[in-house]
């Protein structure tokens, strides 16, 4: 067991806990923030997606002893009310289903606009070729991007 | 006590909810008012609506909620939805099966609404000394035009409480030309808190004091624990207990088998560290009477079950082996759907807690009522005692219409003292499923001199649902055993003069169960690919060839088939390597029709570019749910056309994670166009019939752009 000082959605966090610990079970157990998603433990769904310094990190994938001084932000974090862009256009567009996938593509797409302001279809679907949804909500998705990216310019 | 219904047993149980019309909603304090258990008024003109079904993504949290809203002549603006308590004495809709959510609430909900907004009416028209003829509703406010007055409904609470509702069996319900809620797209009331990480799934349950467990179950099914070593996970840091759980098989107070594997739980402080301690069990399994059977032996004895004596002749209509004997023009082929797997984002799970004076359950499940019985009976003690808390489900598809991981949930929680929440992770998930059948499909026909169908021969082999879950006495009923593999063989829609519907089963410890449309899945590839190879033979163009071979009693088939056919630019020409291919379905209370467009590369790879989709599903309650629905279920069928095959060896799923059960991704998924038919009769289902006709629909633009035909499933295989 180590200590680790974290910065959590612009907040410090102080814990003890075993550095090999993926940041996913540190969020959902230890920070109470369960808006990040377990999907599949191996970074093959991206349902555990996080922003570590604004770009995205699959939670699941990333041991606790690696995060170091990177600013961690979680859907929780990613706007104190459901005014990031990309969460608006999530809304208009009405995309989720079930909903539990949707934090991760939130944030991927987030990270995705922030790398690239006008992205084309391809480069959208090879952005979010690492996110599955089950509900396939795949359509709506790629039509959230494209708002988000009208709409942010 | 009863075991989970048919599922569309379901759609008839609608009866006995006479109680919840007239108890007064739990909850409900000198400042509100409720008419019946599904809505709460407040004097500041709020309103709370009580939804049943399970939420798991198919939107009933909105759609049937609007069905109630629309009756009551509310102000949608003004409603906030809650989850029903599990009370199964006053909530008889706790259950979602066979896409039947708003089927069923188009009725009751409709009816407490309706109740609802007529003893407001009369408390309003008491209020102003008038005769509540003279009343109207709107936005949740009765107006009295002459005088000119007009109360909310949070202004009549009082007045109200005073009444006596009328019985909502003989209230007048709308027209459908008088609805104003239902019918538009409004906001799902559940998507807000999708978009913020706020919403609370079955994982999401934290509880003070909780623990977190996983268990180690034998990966043969049938298998069971030989030895266990714990040494070294007890010695995990956060692991705090590890113990052995036993399977559970037929209970016999609900004559159902529940198939609980049994194994070797693991308890820990947290998820990481419960995982990590199982990983440091040293297990050894008697792998049990699979341990020779893997797919391979399977397709053999389905290719044997296809010429065997069938268990039960489903359809038969004149004599279909004379006829095909004194054929000319006849073709058979044969058709194979493997098992796949539900695969729901978020993985099965439940939090339970058992103390002295009862059982209280977080759970993300479709059997809300089930559940309590079958804790109560596990426990052995009164349902009354057990609470079930109904979360949100990451998805289903109908993998939480089992109570397994609720069983083992009770087994760990039992021994634990604290609450604890029992974790599957992607490996359990992907290997503990209840699959969907693997089939076998043969099928003979022929074509009469006018082009006619004159013989259809199908022979349908399939690993049944029924031997997963029934009493050996209950399986000497062959039309019980095949009940859940040939249901549809009766809807078939095509007139053949002669036709013969058989089934044989082919036995197999792969646990299956139902998935997303269920044998519909399969026989509709078998039935659809078919019919276009027919059309072929006949040298007709295979949407015309349907038509003209459609009953004449399926013209609402006949509508989709038309209306997808013309949005979907039948017969334009294609650019080579390029095709487009048609199928049809009707089920779940709904017609629908695609129209596929996929290119071939050169070495055989298969984009799916597009799909176009008309749908009859009657009143389209929520038109962009709908869409939604039919998006989801293309997109879900896509895998097991594409990709998605779950294979085993020794009685052991091979597939562990999404690396090798390969599901659809975004660059794979096709521009989707939905067509809506107008209509204003009761609403069909809408979360499964999407998915049987896309298969073949692909299959059949394949062949159209190929050549060659696609007769077993994922392409390639």
């Amino acid at each position: 067991m180590d200590r680790f000082r974290l910065s959590v959605n612009g907040k410090p966090a102080t814990l003890e806990a075993d550095g090999d610990t993926p940041l996913l079970w540190i969020l959902r157990d230890e920070l109470g923030l369960t808006g990040t998603k377990y999907g599949c433990g191996m970074g093959l769904c991206g349902a555990c997606t996080v922003h570590l310094d604004g770009k995205a990190a699959r939670s699941c994938q990333t041991p606790l002893r690696s995060v170091g001084t990177r600013k961690i932000t979680t859907i929780e974090g990613l706007s104190p009310d459901r005014s990031h862009p990309v969460q608006r256009a999530w809304i208009a567009e009405q995309v989720p289903q079930c909903g539990y996938c949707q934090s991760g593509q939130i944030m991927q797409a987030a990270a995705l606009l922030a790398a690239n302001a006008h992205p084309t279809r391809q480069q959208i679907d090879s952005g979010m070729a690492g996110n599955i949804c089950r509900c396939a909500t795949y359509q709506r998705i790629r039509r959230a991007i494209e708002r988000a990216a009208r709409e942010r310019a | 006590m009863m075991p989970p219904l048919d599922r569309r047993e379901i759609l008839k149980a609608g009866a006995a909810f006479v109680l919840a019309f007239r108890l007064p909603l739990k909850g409900a304090g000198p400042d509100s008012y409720a008419p019946n258990a599904w809505i709460r008024i407040t004097p500041d003109n709020r309103i709370a609506v009580i939804s049943e079904a399970p939420e798991m993504g198919q939107g009933p949290r909105t759609t049937a909620v609007m069905l109630l809203a629309d009756e009551l002549d509310a102000d949608w603006a003004s409603i906030r939805v809650e989850q029903a308590p599990v009370i199964p004495e006053t909530y008889q809709h706790l259950i979602t099966g066979g896409s039947g959510a708003t089927e069923q609430a188009w009725d009751y909900m409709r009816r407490a609404g309706a109740q609802a907004r007529d003893v407001l009416v009369r408390a309003a028209a008491q209020e102003w000394s008038v005769d509540p003829r003279e009343c109207r509703t709107e936005r949740s406010a009765v107006i009295h035009e002459r005088t000119g007055r007009r109360r909310t409904y949070g202004e009549l609470v009082s007045t109200a409480s005073q009444l006596t509702p009328a019985a909502a069996a003989k209230i007048a319900l709308k027209d459908p030309a008088q609805f104003r809620i239902v019918g538009t797209s409004v906001p799902r009331t559940d998507i807000p808190s999708k978009v913020d990480g706020s919403a609370p799934f079955g994982l999401d349950v934290r509880v003070p004091g909780m623990q977190y467990a996983v268990i180690a179950r034998c990966p043969h099914f049938g298998g069971k624990l030989a030895s266990c070593d714990a040494s070294a996970a007890k010695a995990v840091p956060g692991v705090t207990a590890v113990f052995a759980v036993p399977p559970i098989g037929l209970v016999p107070e609900l004559g159902w088998n529940i198939n609980v594997a049994g194994g070797m739980a693991v308890v820990a402080r947290s998820t990481w560290a419960a995982i990590q301690g199982r990983k440091a069990l040293k297990l050894v399994w008697d792998k049990g009477p699979g341990a020779a059977e893997s797919t391979a032996s399977l397709r053999e004895l389905m290719v044997r079950q296809a010429d065997a004596e069938p268990i039960l002749v489903a359809a038969e209509e004149g004599d279909a082996k004379s006829a095909l004997n004194a054929a000319a023009n006849r073709i058979e082929a044969t058709y194979e759907l493997p098992f796949q797997a539900h695969a729901t984002m978020e993985p099965m799970n439940t939090t339970m807690h058992v103390r002295a004076g009862g059982i209280e359950i977080w759970s993300p499940t479709q059997l809300g009522a089930e559940s309590r019985s079958l804790v109560a009976i596990l426990a052995n003690i009164l349902p009354e005692r057990v609470t079930v808390h109904m979360m949100l489900c990451g998805g289903s598809f109908g993998r939480r219409y089992q109570w397994d991981y609720m069983a083992e949930t009770w087994q760990v929680a039992n021994q634990v003292g604290t609450p604890v929440q029992l974790v599957w992770t992607r490996e359990d998930d992907m290997q503990h499923d209840f699959y969907r059948q693997h089939s076998y499909h043969k099928l003979s026909a022929a074509l009469d001199d006018r082009g006619g169908i004159a013989v259809w021969r199908q022979r349908i082999v399939s690993t049944p649902i029924r031997p997963v879950f029934d009493s050996a006495d209950k399986l000497k009923d062959p039309k019980r055993v095949a009940a859940l593999e040939v249901h549809d063989a009766q809807a078939f829609p095509y007139l053949a003069a002669n036709r013969l519907v058989d089934y044989a089963p082919a036995q197999s410890v792969v646990p299956r169960a139902w998935w997303r449309s269920v044998e519909s899945s399969f026989n509709t590839f078998a039935v659809e690919c078919f019919i276009d190879e027919l059309a072929h033979l006949a040298g007709a163009d295979p949407y015309e060839f349907r038509l003209k071979r459609l009953r004449p009693d399926q013209e609402k088939l006949a509508a989709v088939l038309r209306l997808a056919a013309e949005k979907g630019g039948w017969g334009k020409p294609m650019p080579k390597g390029e095709g487009r291919g048609i199928a049809c379905y009707v089920g779940f209370g709904s017609y629908i029709a695609h129209v596929a467009e996929v290119s071939v590369a050169a070495g055989g790879a298969v984009r799916v570019k597009r799909i176009v989709s008309a749908v009859d599903c009657g009143t389209a309650v929520h038109p962009d749910g709908v869409r939604a629905m039919l998006e989801g279920a293309v997109n879900y069928a896509l895998t097991p056309v594409l990709s998605g095959e779950i294979t085993f060896a020794e009685g052991a799923v091979r597939q562990s994670n999404f690396h090798d059960y390969r599901v659809l991704r975004i660059q794979d998924a096709p521009d989707i166009e939905v067509h809506i038919v107008p209509s204003t009769l009761p609403p069909g289902g809408m979360g499964e019939p999407g998915v049987p006709p896309l298969a073949p629909a692909v299959a059949n633009a394949i062949f159209a752009a190929t050549g060659k035909r696609v007769r077993r499933l994922p392409v390639g295989s």
